[in-house]
């Protein structure tokens, strides 16, 4: 094995001051007493707080951590701490002002998020917040988390494993099948709208040289061994490609256009024996199926995509992201084809504990895409085609390389906190391990239903 | 003798819930104050005095038709939710919350104002669940009912150890928090005949005059673990896992390191300290055996406690502790306090303790032990009526955190783990910070908290028709779910 993967991470603040949840505000009729700048403030709000005139805000926001001793010691009571609207509006209800701002601070900081008090959240919620993770008590491995001296794998295989190798007098028989080994349990992507922008799209692709990822791009003329080339499903490709690795994205799982490109791809892959050839399909009703067919047509790498929230890409009761993959993991593994092929997802990864939570569902890796943007102080407000409130057309790349880097560290840093906890060394034996993690229906069903009698919904 | 003492904010500018307004165009006339019932309208001299708003009782009673607002004849008065009140709390943790705690504690009553005191608004597990009350009274005097819990029900030779309530204070370190907090804790376990506990971080000698009522925590750091103080205690309680990060272990950052707190912990300043995960001394039951008899070797009178998180397999984790000799299995759910703790972990990892009480409750009766066991929860309980619904759904008893801290004032701004410590001076071994209050202040905070609880525990037992805590362990039939339909019996 080669040496312990580890993301050196730097501090890289950001550009704009972040939106904060409270504001400061401070009535007229100041004693000048400075009581609060002299003494009572521990974190030196009033004494580093500085005018921003780019965007017209008072730092005095940014520091404050809100422990609101300056409210209750003013001695004219003329500071006040208010939830701050442009706060409440950041986001969706998906991508959360908790989310985008958590993202920003590991963005600039590469540090996981820690707090004192306990969970402040909802006890249980849509899509990935319902289910935990498991934890093992006594009976287990020994791993100290982070501050472990055991290494815990994060490393993922792309590309076909053979089901059985055959040897001959200690030789093996079999040409391998080529394969690629990312580090991380994620590759990278840029949101349509934001692949435009050259700067951005160089960050993502400087982060993922750095860390030896994995960054999914609109066909480049030349290769690179990080780029997992992108094609329409109608473009000619033909044995002379000059990738490696690449896939045609689907917009949808229609069976004619399934099946049309399946049998491309299976000639292309016999004159192409070096490549690994991938499909992206979106997430929909007719997905598993098409799955299923392009496995059986031998296609090894497959990525399957939810909308930006998570969502399939369907009318009446899109399923989420997680769900839909455990359907199309277990019918992989009904049909004894999990092992053939790779499974990726995305849509909708906002925070590190999605990329376990998705693969303990079934995925092979998780698909990181919008927030990357966020990594870059992007508010997720998806006006895109307008003026970028965080000026993204400008960025400087090596200053949101930095940025991606560090929200990577603290992503990996985090699953390793919940692969300890587990008790699991590598992420890929969390591949479908639902036994380790639990769901909110089914703990309900155990526990409350023989209690209260049956749930309403 | 100990009792309920008003013991106010130590702030100069107290939060209430509501701000009331004085426009300019007061006439001084005092109409206000005559009609406030609670004192929120005053006259200095011939001037009225800046509205007391934290003391107003809500939009109702200022808007009703003899309340302030309307019988002011200027019509100088306003009243609206405090924008400070609205930036306070969680979902956990609300906002009524916090207020209601710190009110209890200020004054041993339940507020007055209008606020809701029992449940969070987490949307799932205690906050939907609701206790029913029987309609008619049951005749029994709150007073009548015995709120004690003794500790040792293996009949083993071991003393039986007996609370006086059901509740007792769980582990925090001295290290994560001040020495006042500790002594003020542990004198109000000793006034409640209770227990405070120790936490992982050594048994300061403040604490010598509390022996009988502090637990001391042998972690996996082993950081202040001697014989002396081990000896020195009726209870000692292993601590494998805490429910805000299961499976992580324990971490104090460098900063709050201080030289006293190395000092208890055998370590050097300023350098973080580490506990492990897990017990590297135990990886099985029969493991956790050993410890537990090298315990009771070392001090043969005292009671061991074994506190475990909730994975999955709890109820198993639970039984097993229970055959290695434990007197006490503390169920510590993820959603409790800590001094420092991943987001990741906090929200994820293991099971809520609201299902975890149950479940484990169920097991060891069919086991046959549930008798000879002492369950214990905690992780995230707040209020008297998580106290109760824990209790009912099958606990003995409970362990609290959180609310004590909150009395001493505490708003959950969670930088307890960074720097210098809480501002609040609550959880910061920062000598400046520290001093913000003193002991005494402290005890009578928690002392009032402590006799509201009581209170509201006897009065819903009374309710009931139970004479005896003991009688509610299990008594599922006395709650109900909001999202279920409960089948008709």
């Amino acid at each position: 094995m080669s040496g312990k993967y580890h993301i050196d991470v730097e501090p890289e603040p950001a550009r704009f001051a972040p939106v904060s949840k409270l504001n400061h505000i401070e009535l007229n009729r100041c004693l000048g007493c400075l009581q609060c700048a002299r003494r009572d403030c521990i974190y030196d709000v009033f004494t580093d707080r500085k005018f921003l005139p780019r965007e017209l805000v008072d730092s005095a926001n940014r520091l404050c951590k809100a422990c609101m001793r300056c409210v209750q010691e003013c001695r004219n009571r003329i500071l006040i701490k208010a939830l701050n609207p442009e706060y409440l509006e950041l986001g969706n209800a998906y991508w959360t002002p908790e989310i985008i701002t958590s993202l920003w601070n590991q963005a600039a900081t590469g540090k996981i998020p820690v707090s004192g008090a306990g969970y402040e959240g909802p006890f249980s919620g849509e899509g990935f917040d319902d289910m935990w993770t498991d934890m093992s008590e006594i009976v287990r491995p020994t791993r100290d988390g982070i501050h472990g001296r055991e290494y815990i794998n994060t490393a993922i295989d792309i590309g076909r494993k053979p089901g059985r190798l055959h040897f001959k007098d200690g030789q093996l028989l079999d040409e391998l099948p080529p394969i690629v080994s990312s580090p991380l349990p994620i590759l990278l992507d840029l949101p349509p709208a934001a692949r435009r922008w050259s700067a951005v799209k160089q960050a993502v692709l400087h982060a993922a040289r750095q860390l030896k990822l994995l960054v999914f791009d609109d066909a480049p003329q030349s290769p690179d061994e990080h780029v997992f080339a992108r094609y329409a499903p109608e473009t000619d490709v033909g044995p002379d490609c000059p990738h490696r690795l690449f896939e045609f994205c689907l917009e949808s799982a229609e069976p004619e256009i399934v099946r049309r490109l399946a049998a491309r791809i299976r000639t292309l892959s016999r004159r192409r024996p070096d490549a690994i050839i991938g499909v992206a399909v979106p997430l929909e009703p007719r997905t598993q199926e098409a799955v299923l067919h392009f496995v059986d047509q031998g296609i090894s790498v497959l990525r399957v995509y939810a909308d930006r929230n998570g969502r399939e890409f369907s009318k009446s009761y899109p399923r989420f992201i997680k769900e839909a993959v455990r359907a199309i993991h277990l019918a992989l593994v009904q049909t004894g084809r999990r092992d053939c092929v790779t499974l990726l997802a995305g849509g909708g990864i906002a925070m590190a504990e999605h990329v376990a939570k998705l693969i303990a569902c079934g995925a092979d890796g998780a698909v990181m895409d919008e927030a990357l943007l966020a990594a870059l102080e992007c508010r997720i407000c998806r006006q895109c085609a307008a003026e970028c409130p965080v000026a993204l057309e400008s960025m400087d790349a090596a200053w949101g390389a930095q940025r991606i880097t560090n929200l990577l560290g603290a992503w990996h840093s985090q699953l390793i906190e919940v692969l300890g906890a587990m008790g699991l060394r590598e992420i890929r034996r969390l591949r479908g391990e639902i036994g380790r993690v639990m769901f909110f229906k089914d703990l309900e069903k155990e526990c409350f239903a023989p209690i209260f009698g049956k749930r309403k919904d | 003798m100990n009792q309920i003492q008003t013991m106010p904010s130590r702030f100069r500018n107290p939060i209430g819930k509501f701000t009331v307004h004085r426009a300019e165009n007061c006439a001084q006339c005092g109409k206000c104050a005559a009609v406030c019932p609670h004192g929120v309208h005053a006259k200095g001299g011939d001037k009225m005095l800046r509205p007391r708003s934290h003391l107003c009782a809500g939009l109702a009673c200022a808007r009703a038709a003899d309340g302030c607002v309307l019988q002011c004849p200027a019509r100088a008065l306003s009243v609206e939710i405090n924008p400070v009140f609205q930036a306070l709390g969680d979902y956990r943790w609300t906002g009524d919350l916090i207020l209601s705690t710190w009110h209890q504690a200020a004054t041993g009553q339940l507020p007055y104002m209008e606020m809701e005191n029992d449940c969070g608004a987490s949307g799932g597990g205690l906050d939907r669940i609701r206790i029913l009350l029987p309609e008619k009274t049951s005749g029994i005097s709150p007073d009548q009912v015995d709120l004690r819990l003794n500790l040792n029900r293996r009949g083993d030779g071991r003393p039986e150890v007996v609370i006086d309530l059901p509740i007792y204070g769980g582990g925090m370190s001295f290290g994560s928090i001040s020495q006042n907090t500790m002594a003020a804790r542990a004198r109000n376990a000793e006034a409640w005949n209770t227990f405070t506990c120790t936490g992982e971080g050594g048994y300061p000698e403040a604490l010598y005059p509390y022996d009988r009522h502090v637990i001391t925590q042998v972690a996996t750091g082993l950081f202040g673990v001697r014989e002396e103080t081990i000896q020195r205690v009726r209870m000692v309680e292993f601590k494998y896992a805490q429910g805000a990060k299961p499976g992580l272990g324990g971490h104090l950052l460098g900063d709050k390191v201080t030289a006293a707190v190395a000092r208890m912990r055998e370590s050097v300043a300023g350098n973080a300290l580490f506990s492990p995960f897990p017990f590297h001394s135990v990886y099985s039951i029969e493991d956790h055996k050993k410890h537990v008899d090298w315990i009771k070797h070392v001090n043969p009178r005292a009671l061991v406690s074994a506190k475990v998180s909730t994975p999955a397999d709890v109820e198993m984790v639970a039984v097993g502790s229970y055959y290695a000799g434990a007197h006490v299995i503390h169920l510590d759910g993820s959603y409790g306090g800590t001094g420092a703790a991943p987001e990741i972990a906090k929200k994820n990892i293991a099971m809520p303790i609201d299902y975890a009480i149950n479940k484990t409750h169920r097991f060891l009766a069919q086991e046959g032990i549930r008798e000879k066991i002492v369950l214990i929860a905690s992780g995230g309980l707040r209020t008297v009526h998580d106290i109760f619904k824990a209790i009912a759904l099958g606990a003995d008893g409970v362990v609290i955190g959180t609310a004590e801290i909150v009395a001493l004032e505490c708003l959950r701004c969670k930088n307890c783990e960074s720097g210098r410590g809480c501002s609040r001076g609550i959880a910061s071994t920062d000598p400046e910070l520290a001093a913000l209050f003193t002991a005494d202040w402290a005890f009578q905070r928690l002392y009032n908290l402590y006799a509201s609880f009581a209170a509201q525990l006897r009065g819903l037992l009374a309710a009931c028709g139970l004479t005896r805590v003991t009688e509610l362990t299990g008594r599922t039939d006395l709650l109900t779910h909001l999202d279920y339909q409960r089948e008709q019996k």
